[in-house]
């Protein structure tokens, strides 16, 4: 079990690496460099002054050496004034070394966001904590229900309640956040006017229930009906099987072989389902919080690409990557531990 | 100015009149699909239940809209009529006297026709981006799947990168305007378009290797078409003029197919690893098939079942994430009227006016959802053979 986990986070570290490459080859395209020196400069820059901005800053280094140096394995230069010959910082909203040092990722340093005007590492963690919340909420209010619909409709299966229940969720699984968003939008906040058609107020003034609402709703739709026919086919299968019927000869009542026999083994492939949701979730958190205007992860993420401010792009990718494949190796090494039957080579 | 209205029932009556070709070609396609229903194979049991003739009714319905556009629209989508700006369901245009059925949006344009046109723009890109998904998906997974070893590792690595990668991140990354100035974009589709020849190619030569009066009008015919094909769409170069794809959409095009291919390969290698320890692989190695006849020829049409069912939702996720593209406003242009950027457009305008956002919601949920009930439908009858 260690050396799986262990090559795991081999395999996982590998790909955060590629990843990493792969987005800052693309950051660094020459017309993305040219977008990033016309939002750092005057808008009235000619074209000599881009390049000598790009130059000054260091854009203009070999592609290697500056991936080293965001990694932390290649020494990073200190700024020289021609003029004067003192090490001036590149962004003065950062700090940097006056003197060469390794400052990069594996010390901790996740570089200067140019778009917020702050080191990445505070601006980059806020977010995650207030997209965190949005998570919780989402979760706390997905896991249940999707799991509720799969058990009742997964019990009887081909009652009128399964069928209800299953077009149901192909409902809301055919309905991403942005349609279902703005459905929900018109509904509560411009008809009934019940709830607030936009979260900012939740990043300054705390999370209500009106604000948080409908972001948490939007969220949470899309995923409720995978999640549901995953667990009915869960269910299904399980409530043909020979101790179920055992169950039911020797004279348990129906809800009690379903609560205490079928339900402990029915809700083990969900849960790697709902694990995996989680790639998911980080292209609706995206898509919410831009819409309800929170500023969370996903908001940090749009604005970072809008301008593409490189290092928050990186720190990005980075943290969801790692959401992605921490998740999974979660939800297998969950599925070994629930499931005695697996065992993990 | 006073401006008329439609009332409600105006509306629906003109709406439904509007589409007279699509009931008109539904009504065909119904009768001739009932008539002859027993002799259509698997699509004839898709009208055994409700809930297939709901998602054949629903996907050709937008099928027939996409062809029929022309016809059905009562405006130019891009149009603007100033008066019209901001008018509600039914308004009539005062120089035409042709009401705007679903009312004018923001710059006064037909929603009505905007989501007419729409259609045309999701229901061309996302079935083509899917089908190319499925060949460069089933290309990578036969071989990952059959030999296992270094070749699975290495692909399963690829695709797991792709995979882990936030599709929006993703997006903002390989659909930028920026991006058409490098050859990336080129370069990826002319990787990708490769795909279906080779897999053509392939499929025929296993099969007709020894009958060269087969192979060779079938492998001429491939690589000429795919020769062809592939001039139009990577190279924008080609000589009749006939095929031609603009830089945008094959960014769009290259970036959908990009993020869907690895999903295809992971279902295709989980496929063939489960079909090839049955008997009949272990009879065709035997007779000394080739691996490349033994994965084309016996596995492939095995796994058909699943992977029809999965392309009818890929379409749907496909449809989905162009919506995400519009939504972002990647890609397509800021006055496109698919589906995503009409909902872009209208949500950011939710509080003052309701109206714009209701019909490209509408049409894009509708769509997905009839290709779900789709695949759900045939999910079910590939389950009871």
């Amino acid at each position: 079990m260690l050396s799986f986990i262990l090559r795991r986070l081999g395999i996982m570290a590998l790909t955060m690496f590629a990843l990493t490459v792969v987005v800052f080859f693309l950051v660094n395209l020459e017309p993305n460099l040219k977008k990033l020196a016309i939002t750092q400069t005057e808008s009235r820059a000619t074209a000599e002054q881009l390049e000598s901005w790009l130059e000054r800053n260091g854009y203009r280094q070999n592609f290697f050496v500056r991936y080293g140096q965001w990694l932390g394995v290649v020494p990073k230069q200190p700024n020289i004034d021609a003029a004067t010959g003192q090490a001036i910082p590149r962004f003065r909203f950062c700090d940097e070394p006056s003197e060469p040092a390794y400052s990069g990722l594996l010390q901790g340093e996740f570089g200067c966001s140019t778009k917020f005007r702050v080191p990445v590492a505070e601006r980059l963690f806020p977010a995650l904590g207030a997209t965190g919340i949005l998570m919780f909420w989402v979760m706390a209010v997905m896991v249940p229900i999707s799991l509720l619909i799969g058990v009742l409709a997964g019990m009887r299966e081909g009652s009128r309640t399964d069928r209800t229940l299953s077009m149901a969720s192909i409902t809301t699984t055919a309905t991403p956040e942005y349609v279902s968003g703005v459905i929900f939008t018109v509904i509560f906040a411009s008809w009934l006017g019940w709830l607030n058609g936009s979260a900012a107020t939740a990043t300054n003034q705390g999370i209500t229930f009106s604000n948080f609402t409908l972001p948490v709703m939007t969220m949470a739709i899309y995923g409720i009906g995978y999640i549901a026919r995953m667990t009915r086919a869960s269910m299904v299968e399980v409530m043909t099987q020979q101790y179920i019927r055992t169950a039911r000869l020797k004279g348990l009542s129906f809800s009690s072989v379903v609560i205490k026999h079928a339900l402990r083994n029915a809700l083990i492939a969900p849960f790697t389902v709902i694990m995996l949701q989680f790639p998911w979730l980080l292209t609706g958190v995206v898509i919410v919080e831009t819409m309800f205007r929170y500023q969370g992860f996903g908001y940090a993420l749009v604005e970072g690409a809008a301008n593409n401010d490189i290092d928050l792009l990186l720190g990005c990718s980075l943290v969801s990557v790692f959401v992605v494949l921490f998740t999974q190796l979660i939800s297998d090494i969950g599925y070994a531990y629930l499931n005695p039957r697996i065992r993990v080579q | 100015m006073q401006m008329d209205y439609l009332g409600i029932t105006g509306i629906v009556l003109g709406v439904l009149k509007q589409f007279w070709p699509v009931w008109l070609a539904l009504a065909l396609v119904l009768v001739a699909s009932f008539t002859f229903k027993k002799r259509l194979g698997l699509y004839g049991h898709l009208f055994d239940s409700g809930v297939g003739i709901a998602g054949v009714m629903i996907c050709l319905f937008w099928l027939f809209t996409a062809m029929f556009a022309a016809v059905i629209v009562t405006f130019d989508p891009l149009a603007q009529v100033a008066i019209m700006k901001d008018a509600l369901p039914g308004a009539i245009d005062p120089q035409s006297g042709v009401a705007y059925l679903f009312g004018g949006d923001r710059l006064a344009r037909d929603i009505f026709s905007r989501m007419v046109y729409g259609s045309r723009i999701v229901l061309i890109i996302a079935p083509a981006a899917t089908a190319f998904a499925l060949m460069v998906g089933t290309t990578l997974g036969l071989p990952a799947g059959y030999y296992g070893g270094r070749i699975d590792s290495v692909l399963s690595f690829l695709a797991n990168l792709v995979l882990a990668f936030p599709v929006i991140l993703l997006f903002y990354l390989l659909v930028t305007p920026g991006i058409m100035d490098t050859p990336i974009p080129y370069a990826l589709a002319a990787v990708f378009f490769l795909f279906p020849i080779v897999f053509f190619a392939v499929l025929f030569f296993t099969r007709f290797k020894t009958r060269p009066e087969r192979l060779y009008p079938l492998l001429g015919l491939t690589l000429v078409l795919g020769a062809w094909i592939y001039a139009g769409l990577v190279f924008d170069a080609d000589p009749l003029g006939l095929i031609s794809i603009s830089p945008n959409q094959l960014n769009i095009f290259v970036a959908v197919v990009f993020a869907s291919s690895p999903g295809v390969f992971r279902i295709v290698r989980g496929l063939v690893m489960d079909i090839k320890t049955r008997d009949y692989v272990a009879a065709a190695q035997t007779r000394g098939e080739t691996p490349w006849y033994i994965m084309l020829w016996e596995i492939l049409p095995n796994a058909r079942g699943p992977l029809i069912v999965d392309a009818c939702l890929r379409i749907g996720y496909t449809t989905i994430l162009l919506g995400t593209l519009g939504y972002f406003g990647l890609g397509l242009a800021p006055e496109s009227p698919d589906w995503g950027t009409s909902i872009k457009e209208a949500s950011r305008l939710l509080r003052a006016q309701i109206h714009p956002a209701l019909p490209p919601t509408i049409a894009l949920m509708s769509f997905v959802l009839g290709l779900n009930l789709l695949a759900d439908a045939l999910r079910e009858q590939s389950m009871k053979d």
